[in-house]
């Protein structure tokens, strides 16, 4: 009491920023501010000092200049006649499309090693543990090094299918093709096919959308008869047999949709110096899929791993006191409590796949890194520029990922009423 | 309003930090050697032998450099360079000279800010294949898998030769020549193309280079140079003389046998100039008066430096080609020493 009288007497002193508890931890940020905005300054005046010593300016006007190269695998329209900036969008699908398909691979690949971790049965457990500890503890790029070596070296080269004393055939009915230069598997072909509507940069095949449409009514119909079959359980404790509706609502209508638009398959075969048709899976995609997903699998088996551990024996033991068996304990009891503990450190597992496909320039994958990053920055010598695009690009990316899954992460989350 | 002070120094240090560096030979002197950029290893041009020395053709103008400025080709610190990072590289101040079979363009002088000072050998885009496949033009190449290195003026011509030829083709963008090669070895692709002396220089390195072959199609000029920033011309013409002393001395028959001999003076004022006995040619580059003898003991003539590194005795075994003197129906062409 004595104290505070006293300094208000005394009215406000500046010796007080330094030794008044109240006021020094704001001098210090200030201080720190005003440091920060100084580096930053400083860093910002010396690359403009340097950019103009140097007679170079700052513009993107080399996007909308030819680019020139070729890029093997597109999603979208591009020949050497595009743009830099076509090629950029050209290298960012590529990115989107291996982050996604190791995303999903690494996630299947976690969650199984994750529950095989903790398996009762020895060598499963002791398995899994060689392999969390194996991929975990290995930098990623040699992952990707090794996988895209086994491919290029082990697998045969095209010529060794051709001729009477072929030493290579191909697999499963002579349908997939496994080269040293990538897998060619058959494709989905149309004879009465609906054709592809262009949406400015891309085609958009109008098949794919009928079977995507037909599919998803096939997955609603099947939701609403296992509403129905609930409510009937509800209602009288038996549950119906529903199986079989649901196979009938599920496969019926896509069948019948493939046989009207002339559905079969493209397969590969092998003419001039590579096999032609099918699809085309590049050795560079197949080992960047595969290092990310094994390596980010690792450590998504150990999140895996946390969030079951972290729902405590008692759940299960309550749910056999019920008398769920141990799959029904798993997917009802165990599960939907482990996802809440699972799924924030899973968002950043995926992020970090997304910022880690940028290493596909070690195997030759031209994602946004080698085209923008690569190929068009050394071509139009405008590192700065490519440089902080593909940082923003990197940035928004990963914050909507981020604000996908928190989305999804609120789904789960306790509900506390 | 010491805030201000405090600011007001900080910003000063700020500008202080982003002034214009001194006179690139300053910093060379002080740092007692040349920074050279050379590539990671390409057999003839620039690579390590086996005591990791580098030596090569490209390598040699580093030396020569050297041998100007400090009269001992040893100082030079050698930076490996990719297709991807040699620019940045020498933009950013990391190298003084880029001798990196790097192939002078417009766009690379103009735009990218960069003075070539001279071409060291003219060169041009082939394709190599292995012989089983039976190939002999480059017209037959359509469907072809190509490995190329990225980032070089190589994946253009690329892309421009099989488009005006309506020729499809898959690209294998490879970073480095090491990787590319074992690429094609291994016959991930079918073709491998980049400059006629760089498939010549790996083609040496293989176990069995009998079985590849070059095509004859040469789809592209390439005139190969060492090249510096932008900015500092005393640097630019220090390397462009280096250079053009090599070329000259052969021109002139001054070899690294004969130098000491004609040293001492002869009757020809160019060889005399050039030597350093006469004028002061060496003072105008701020140099030593025998900075061009230097580089003739040192490192010898153009045609030496060629023959004993790239030429036919070698197992690269390039021709001299384009690259004999003028004199002998060839391009390169010195200016003169006065």
């Amino acid at each position: 009491m004595a104290t505070f009288t006293d300094t208000a007497r005394g009215g406000f002193r500046p010796g007080m920023l330094i030794y008044d508890t109240r006021y020094r931890s704001l001098t210090i940020q200030i201080a720190f501010l005003f440091l920060f905005m100084a580096g930053a300054a400083w860093l910002v005046d010396n690359t403009i000092d340097n950019l103009r010593a140097l007679g170079k300016d700052f513009n993107y006007g080399f996007l909308s200049v030819r680019a020139g190269y070729d890029i093997n695998q597109r999603f979208v329209a591009y020949t050497s006649d595009s743009t830099h900036g076509q090629a950029m969008l050209v290298g960012l699908l590529n990115t989107l499309f291996l982050a996604f398909i190791s995303c999903v691979l690494a996630t299947v690949i976690g969650v199984l090693a994750g529950v095989a971790r903790l398996s009762r049965n020895w060598i499963v457990a002791k398995l899994m543990t060689i392999y969390v500890e194996a991929f975990r503890n290995v930098p990623l790029l040699l992952w990707i090094i090794v996988m895209m070596a086994i491919m290029t070296e082990a697998m045969p080269a095209p010529n060794a299918f051709r001729g009477e004393d072929a030493t290579a055939s191909m697999l499963l009915w002579d349908s997939v093709a496994v080269t040293n230069r990538g897998v060619y598997v058959p494709e989905p072909l149309f004879t009465r096919g609906l054709g592809d509507v262009d949406v400015g940069i891309f085609l958009v095949s109008l098949d794919l959308i009928a079977v995507l449409i037909v599919g998803t009514a096939g997955l609603y119909a099947h939701a609403l008869i296992q509403r129905h079959a609930e409510a009937v359980q509800n209602a009288t404790g038996v549950r119906p047999v529903t199986w079989w509706k649901s196979l009938a609502v599920l496969i019926l209508p896509l069948l019948a949709l493939l046989w009207a638009l002339g559905f079969h398959l493209g397969y590969p075969e092998l003419r001039g110096f590579n096999f032609q048709g099918g699809i085309y899976m590049r050795n560079s995609m197949i080992a960047m899929w595969v290092a990310l997903s094994v390596y980010t699998g690792a450590f998504i088996a150990e999140n895996v791993r946390a969030g079951i551990l972290a729902v405590s024996r008692g759940q299960t033991e309550a749910a056999y006191a019920l008398g769920l068996r141990p799959g029904l304990t798993t997917r009802l009891v165990v599960l939907p409590q482990a996802l809440r503990v699972i799924i924030p450190p899973l968002i950043s597992q995926y992020l970090n796949i997304t910022k880690n496909t940028s290493l596909a320039l070690a195997v030759g994958y031209m994602d946004l890194r080698s085209t923008l990053g690569g190929i068009t920055l050394n071509q139009t010598g405008r590192e700065l520029e490519a440089m902080t695009l593909m940082m923003l690009i990197y940035l928004v990316l990963s914050l909507m990922i981020s604000a996908a899954m928190n989305v999804y992460n609120r789904s789960v989350r306790l509900k506390e009423r | 309003m010491k805030k201000t002070l405090l600011l007001g120094s900080l910003v000063a240090t700020g500008f202080g930090a982003g002034a214009a560096t001194a006179a690139t030979l300053d910093d060379v002197r002080a740092a007692g050697q040349v920074k050279c950029g050379v590539s990671t290893g390409l057999a003839g041009f620039s690579a390590p032998d086996a005591n990791g020395e580098w030596q090569g053709f490209d390598v040699a103008v580093c030396r020569a450099v050297a041998a100007a400025v400090f009269g001992d080709p040893s100082k030079v610190q050698f930076v490996s360079t990719t297709g991807q990072t040699r620019f940045t590289a020498l933009a950013s101040g990391e190298v003084d000279v880029l001798a990196r079979n790097t192939t002078w363009t417009f766009s690379r002088d103009a735009d990218l800010k960069f003075t070539f000072v001279g071409v060291n050998y003219y060169d041009g885009q082939g394709f190599m294949v292995k012989k089983s496949l039976g190939v002999s033009s480059a017209r037959e190449l359509d469907g072809a898998t190509v490995c190329i290195q990225t980032g070089t003026t190589t994946e253009l011509n690329l892309a421009d030769y099989f488009r005006v030829n309506n020729m499809s083709y898959e690209p294998v963008p490879i970073e480095t020549n090491a990787e590319a090669l074992q690429q094609y070895l291994a016959g991930a692709c079918d073709v491998y193309t980049t400059d006629a002396s760089g498939l010549a220089a790996s083609r040496a390195t293989f176990a069995d280079p009998e079985n590849h072959t070059i095509l004859p199609e040469i789809i592209s000029k390439e005139p190969l140079g060492p090249l510096v920033r932008h900015g500092d011309d005393e640097w630019a013409d220090i390397v462009r003389w280096s250079l053009n002393a090599m070329i000259a001395a052969e021109e002139y028959g001054i070899t690294s046998a004969n130098v000491e001999e004609l040293a001492k003076g002869t009757a020809n004022p160019e060889i005399n100039r050039l030597l350093g006995t006469e004028g002061n040619l060496g003072a105008m580059l701020r140099l030593d008066a025998p900075w061009a003898k230097n580089i003739v003991t040192m490192v010898g003539n153009y045609g030496e430096v060629f023959n004993s590194t790239i030429g036919e005795a070698t197992p690269i075994g390039l021709a001299r080609g384009l690259n004999a003197q003028w004199t002998q129906g060839g391009l390169l062409y010195a200016p003169p020493f006065r």
